[in-house]
């Protein structure tokens, strides 16, 4: 997109941003219905099944309740950034988009510090959820919210180191140059160790990094195990006891909105982006159809992930505080730590440098 | 370029103003939250520089951690409002002093630097030098000509660290930890103890 006429060039911009966040919204809708099937699934029930042909239509019915509630606000509570805490988290959860590749040449921006930008994001994701429990006035919430900066501001940590071993592979912090790198066969995959067969000896290296980063996204999302800040046994729902109707609707879909830009990021970092795993150039065959069925690649391997995360939800029981900071910085600390120099080392000293 | 002096403005105006409300806001979790606008919208002044790595580096590191650690503090904090205001008066000649000291200094060096000193040569600052993105530029310095002060840097924050680890790091004893080790080498011989009780007579110990 290099228009010399601003207009044009911003009505462009425009354009696709409207396009990501309807694909997003409209994908939500669908992986929410998902999540709620797949957990079903697991303990032998049908799960929603009524509004619509295999309760398709769930979510539909789900937004249209949401949005004819009454929204009520506590009498103590700051009016004002309890309203908006809702409003950031789901202005945060949807920007992190901006810099995703969906096909060669297809991202709204095209940013140098594409990978930072999306851990800049994450880390801002913890401000709504901390100003809406401090907002509400009230113990649960607050407690939620302390246990919810607690967490995020620790599992950042691990992600960004292991995000390094990532651009050490690659050398390029900006996004599609990282999916190029792992164009051509399976194996030059960041996950295989990236760069051919030559890195192969990266691969249990960075199938750890792969597992914790997944591990790690788990808990920067609040997704179970690792949803102690709506623990509903120890603090009724967290941060969103005082929340109804749409700005509760507005914090679920920014929650989706991160847990599903953490499986593009998995897809994209570790598994190939939009490749397919084969040395086929399918943009040169097909041209705009081959960029879409790559489109479809990306798309796959989220969907993937998503049910990696569903399944994660549906069959591991809830972990105690203190024993995920231990995780967190007992064990994924030193660990990511170690894969960085391991990684690094490997780039420096292997005698395939390259 | 129209976009980019609209957005140059609006958030230069938006950092002056969060700024101003900072100082000004009663309830101070309002002060942090508008601190943290005021970070967000300097960032945002970065990347209108083409300098997009510190622009992030400044997300991630103050508004990602250092500010909701602040908030954090601030937020447990039981603070008396009216005490505060009356303070207020009474601080408010030295405090105007002080920071109308520093606005002049500030100025001054801003008014010097820019028409004598080595930025006044090339009057828009050059975001890649060399044809480097400005992340290769920043990694080529600092690892080569700067690495020793890189180095002590991080060991200064080492050092702090591990400073605050000591001072609050304390065993009491008798208080019950977990040993995940010690549970993992639990076997049923060390965990268990398997007593034949004769009728009427009970354990003892």
């Amino acid at each position: 997109m290099s228009q010399t006429n601003p207009l044009i060039w911003f009505g462009l911009t425009l354009g696709g941003i409207l396009l990501v966040v309807i694909w997003v919204l409209l994908s939500l809708a669908f992986l929410l219905l998902a999540d709620r099937k797949i957990w079903a699934g697991v303990q032998m029930r049908k799960g929603p099944n009524v509004v619509g042909p295999f309760g398709l239509l769930q979510s539909f019915a789900d937004f249209g309740k949401f949005v004819l509630k009454e929204i009520v606000i506590p009498a103590g509570a700051d009016k004002a950034i309890f309203l908006l805490a809702p409003l950031i988290s789901l202005v945060l959860g949807f920007i992190g988009w901006a810099v995703v590749p969906f096909a060669p040449g297809w991202v709204v921006s095209n940013l140098n510090v594409g990978i930072l930008y999306l851990l800049a994001m994450s880390s801002l994701g913890v401000y709504g959820i901390i100003m809406g429990g401090w907002a509400s006035n009230s113990k649960y919430p607050f407690l939620g919210a302390l246990r919810s900066a607690a967490q995020m501001v620790s599992y950042e940590v691990s992600i960004g180191l292991i995000i390094i071993t990532v651009i050490l592979l690659a050398g390029s912090m900006n996004l599609s140059t990282i999916v190029e790198n792992q164009s051509g066969w399976i194996w030059n995959w960041n996950v295989f160790g990236g760069g051919g067969l030559k890195n192969i000896i990266l691969l249990p290296v960075m199938v750890i990094a792969m597992g914790m980063f997944y591990i790690s996204a788990l808990a920067e999302t609040n997704r179970p195990p690792f949803d102690l800040p709506e623990a509903e046994s120890e603090l009724v729902a967290g941060y969103q006891v005082e929340y109804s109707s749409t700005p509760y609707l507005l914090f679920m879909v920014a929650e989706y909105s991160n847990i599903v830009l953490m499986c593009a990021m998995i897809s994209v970092l570790f598994f190939g982006g939009w490749n397919l795993g084969l040395p086929i150039d399918l943009v040169a065959m097909w041209g705009w159809w081959g960029k879409l069925a790559l489109a479809l690649v990306f798309y796959a391997k989220i969907v993937f992930w998503f049910f990696m995360f569903a399944m994660a939800k549906a069959i591991v029981p809830r972990y105690r505080y203190d024993q995920l900071m231990r995780l967190g910085w007992k064990v994924f600390l030193p660990m990511s730590l170690v894969l960085v120099a391991l990684v690094a080392g490997w780039r420096v000293f292997s005698p395939v440098a390259g | 370029m129209a976009l980019q002096a609209i957005a140059f403005y609006l958030l230069a105006f938006v950092t002056i103003a969060a700024g101003l409300l900072v100082v000004s806001a009663k309830n101070p979790v309002h002060s942090v939250l508008f601190l943290i606008t005021a970070f967000f919208s300097a960032a945002g002044l970065f990347v209108l520089l083409g300098a997009e790595f510190l622009a992030m580096l400044l997300i991630v590191v103050y508004v990602g951690a250092v500010a909701v650690l602040f908030l954090f503090v601030v937020m447990m904090l039981d603070i008396d409002f009216e005490a505060l205001r009356d303070g207020f008066a009474q601080y408010l000649p030295i405090g105007g002093l002080v920071a109308g000291v520093l606005t002049i200094e500030m100025i001054m060096v801003a008014v010097s630097v820019a028409t004598n000193g080595k930025a006044s040569a090339n009057a828009l600052p050059n975001a890649s030098p060399g044809g480097f993105s400005n992340t290769e530029a920043l990694g080529r310095v600092l690892y080569t000509d700067y690495v020793f002060f890189f180095q002590a840097a991080g060991l200064v924050l080492l050092v702090a660290m591990i400073g605050a680890i000591v001072l609050t790091l304390r065993h009491k004893p008798g208080v019950k930890r977990q040993d995940i080790g010690k549970q993992i080498a639990r076997t049923p011989k060390t965990g268990m103890e398997l007593v034949q009780i004769k009728p009427g007579e009970g354990i003892s110990e």
